[in-house]
């Protein structure tokens, strides 16, 4: 059989099914932070497999794909020191603890 | 001289504007500047007189004032032989009466306002006089009415002064109103208000044979004139605010209400004579049913006035009776086709009837009261007021050589010839008049001082200078109508087509043995005690009573006019109250109570509406914060599903 665009089109889907399932089902915010680095990579398998299956020639999927990959690295950075401030701010790192804006 | 008669009224017109201008910072607190106004005049009135005594014409001036339905209304001044006369007794006579006041209002907290006033009626009195058509006159007629008001009412502190001066405005009012009734039928029938214009038409016969409402209009027009003479000369019946007219100040009263505002009405009766005349086609000049009205009127007058005289205790109120009777006597002469006699009297009365007034004055000046019986001997402490009174008494009198005897003889000339009733009612006014006087003489400067608190003193010479200068006047000025002396008062006055009745000694003889008389009973009754005033009192019995109640003139009006007026004016005013105000107030309460309504209307269902609003934002708001988890995980949710929905919605489209 054939490894074609569709199967990385699926296994893209899953991998971000997977994440964002993470994200909305994790309490702790680490976990969180984790569900979306699936969600970025998903969709970097997507930019690659267009990329390869769809426009050889060119180079923007790839290109795409390191952008991401440079923000999802900074993302965190950002990330962990917003939970990191959180906690000693609300000395917890469960999101559904953190309701402070609400009403 | 005589174009510049128009100054005559201004001198004092001026003086009045000084006075109410500056007042007390003029010199003499104002007095001096009113004498100054009043005696130009005099010398002008002088000129023209003496201009006019050597044959002078009379002159007009006149100015067009407006058109008035095709017809010009014209304002001038006429000079004649009539205005003349006039001139100099008013100015004249007002000159000492304004010099006599500085002494006699001296010390008033008032002092320059009763110079303003007294000027200002000269200056009416002066343009009345001068006018030269109907209007004009009248002008000048409601302005000494309102001068006369004010000073009536000069001391209006007191309610009888206030009441006197409404008495007096109202009543010459009344006769006012006619008055103004007969100018405008003159008008409307002759078209003009010019004197000159109006005789030369009646003359011509323009309004014989005219009626109006089935009577004569001439006859109409004249009575109704002589309406307003009735109202400002005291006449019957409506003489009974000149008495009160005493409330006001003494030389007010001796210069309106003696000398020359009373007079207005003789003057306006021989102003107008020609209308009071019939002009028949063809021979003599008679007078007509009115000029009879004016001899009825006057005579009744006179006599009635005369016996009230008699029986006054106030001295003011002696006088003022006296000049009622008086002036009767000059209507009474007008009434007799004696147009010089009526002016001749009119002219020696003010001399010696204001000379009177100024002398009371002296003496309520020095006793401080009007009441003759509580006075007496005051011959010895003021014989300046004494000797000059007893001129003025016996030229009131009719004793010869003294001027109200030339001019009274006339009267009863006149009177003799034309009508029997009438003579014997002046010649018992004339009795009557010498008793009175004398009364008051006996009375006041003979015997002892009954009043034990006065201490009387001869006023100052500001005071006894005028009254001996009247009483100089007094003396002489009957000379000019003395037949010995050719009557010049004839010669200067006449009426053109009346024949002057010739004199008759054995009537002046008459009339001076009735002076004689009249003095005689009143030094029998009051100064030897002969026949005692008490016994004649009881020997009147009910006359006295009706005597002293005035003929029950004032009730009558009080009854039959004062109290009626007032019923009316009460029940308008229970009219107003009760209906009127309770109109306005229903439409009020109308209003607030709809007002109250709509405030509901407002209240519930515009803020209802308004407050529904919010309610409605408010409850959506409190039930829809609650989505606000502040939970981010929850939005993510809600977002994840959005995205699904929008994504499955674009696949099954």
């Amino acid at each position: 059989m054939a490894v074609g665009l569709t199967h990385f089109l699926v296994v893209g889907a899953l991998l971000f099914c997977l994440g964002l399932y993470g994200v909305l089902t994790r309490r702790n915010a680490v976990a969180i932070l984790m569900g979306i680095e699936l969600m970025l990579n998903a969709a970097n398998i997507n930019l690659i497999a267009f990329n390869k299956y769809v426009a050889p020639a060119a180079l923007d999927g790839q290109v795409f794909a390191l952008v991401v990959i440079t923000l999802a690295a900074c993302e965190v950075g950002v990330g962990l020191a917003l939970v990191i401030t959180a906690y000693r701010n609300l000395e917890t790192v469960y999101v559904d603890r953190i309701d402070v804006l609400k009403w | 001289m005589r174009d510049l008669a128009w100054l005559i009224p201004l001198f004092p017109l001026v003086a009045f504007g000084l006075i109410t201008a500056l007042g007390r910072r003029l010199p003499g607190e104002g007095s001096h500047v009113a004498v100054a106004g009043i005696g130009l005049s005099a010398l002008l009135s002088i000129g023209i007189f003496v201009e006019m005594a050597f044959g002078a014409p009379p002159a007009e001036m006149t100015v067009r004032w407006m058109m008035l339905g095709g017809n010009p209304l014209e304002l001038g001044f006429r000079v004649d032989h009539l205005t003349t006369i006039m001139l100099l007794v008013v100015t004249v006579v007002g000159s000492m009466i304004f010099i006599y006041s500085i002494g006699y209002m001296h010390g008033d907290p008032r002092f320059p306002r009763f110079f303003a006033y007294l000027s200002l009626f000269a200056a009416s009195m002066l343009l009345l006089v001068l006018a030269d058509n109907l209007l004009f006159l009248y002008a000048g007629w409601e302005l000494v009415g309102l001068c006369s008001y004010l000073l009536i009412g000069f001391y209006f502190e007191r309610p009888s002064a206030a009441r006197a001066s409404l008495k007096a405005f109202l009543t010459t009012r009344v006769g006012d109103f006619f008055m103004f009734l007969g100018i405008l039928l003159v008008f409307l029938t002759l078209g003009s208000f010019r004197f000159e214009e109006i005789f030369a038409r009646v003359r011509e016969g323009a309004l014989a044979g005219a009626t109006i409402g089935g009577l004569p209009l001439l006859t109409l027009a004249a009575v109704l004139i002589f309406g307003g003479a009735v109202g400002k000369s005291a006449q019957v019946p409506l003489h009974t605010w000149l008495p009160d007219a005493m409330e006001g100040p003494t030389p007010v009263s001796a210069l309106i209400h003696a000398a020359t505002m009373v007079a207005a009405g003789v003057y306006l009766v021989a102003r107008t004579f020609t209308l009071f005349l019939d002009w028949p086609a063809a021979g003599a000049l008679h007078g007509g049913a009115a000029l009879q009205a004016v001899a009825y009127v006057g005579g009744i007058t006179a006599l009635m006035a005369a016996t009230i005289a008699v029986v006054q205790d106030d001295i003011k109120r002696v006088l003022a009776y006296s000049t009622i009777s008086q002036l009767g006597l000059m209507m009474l002469g007008l009434g007799m086709l004696g147009y010089t006699a009526g002016m001749f009297h009119l002219m020696t009365h003010a001399f010696f009837k204001a000379l009177l007034f100024l002398g009371a004055g002296s003496v309520i000046h020095a006793m401080g009261t009007n009441d003759i019986k509580a006075m007496g001997g005051l011959a010895r402490t003021m014989p300046s007021t004494y000797w000059t009174f007893l001129i003025g008494a016996l030229a009131l009198a009719g004793v010869p050589p003294l001027a109200g005897f030339w001019s009274k003889d006339e009267i009863l000339l006149e009177a003799f010839h034309h009508n029997t009733g009438l003579f014997v009612m002046a010649a018992l006014t004339s009795l009557l008049t010498a008793f009175y006087m004398f009364r008051v003489i006996f009375y006041t400067f003979t015997g002892t001082l009954r009043s034990h608190d006065a201490h009387p003193h001869e006023s100052p010479p500001v005071m006894t200078l005028p009254l001996w200068v009247l009483a100089g006047f007094s003396a002489v000025v009957g000379l000019v109508g003395a037949p010995m002396l050719g009557n010049p008062m004839h010669r200067f006055l006449h009426f053109e087509g009346v024949a002057a009745v010739p004199f008759s000694v054995g009537l002046a003889l008459l009339s001076t043995a009735i002076a004689g008389a009249g003095i005689l009973a009143a030094a029998v009754t009051y100064r030897w005690g002969i026949v005692p005033s008490s016994a004649l009192r009881r020997a009147a019995g009910p006359l006295y009573a009706l005597v002293v109640r005035k003929y029950y003139f004032d009730e009558l009006y009080a009854l039959a006019v004062v109290r009626p007026v007032l019923w009316i004016g009460r029940s308008l005013r229970v009219f107003d109250v009760y209906v009127i105000d309770m109109l306005v107030n229903l439409i009020g309460v109308g209003v607030v109570a709809l007002a109250r309504l709509y405030r509901l209307f407002d209240l519930y269902v515009v803020d209802g509406v308004v407050n529904l609003v919010g309610w409605t934002a408010k409850a959506l708001g409190g039930t829809l914060r609650y989505v606000q988890t502040g939970r981010a995980q929850n939005y993510l949710l809600a977002i994840a599903l959005g995205v699904i929905v929008i994504v499955a919605a674009g696949l099954l489209r």
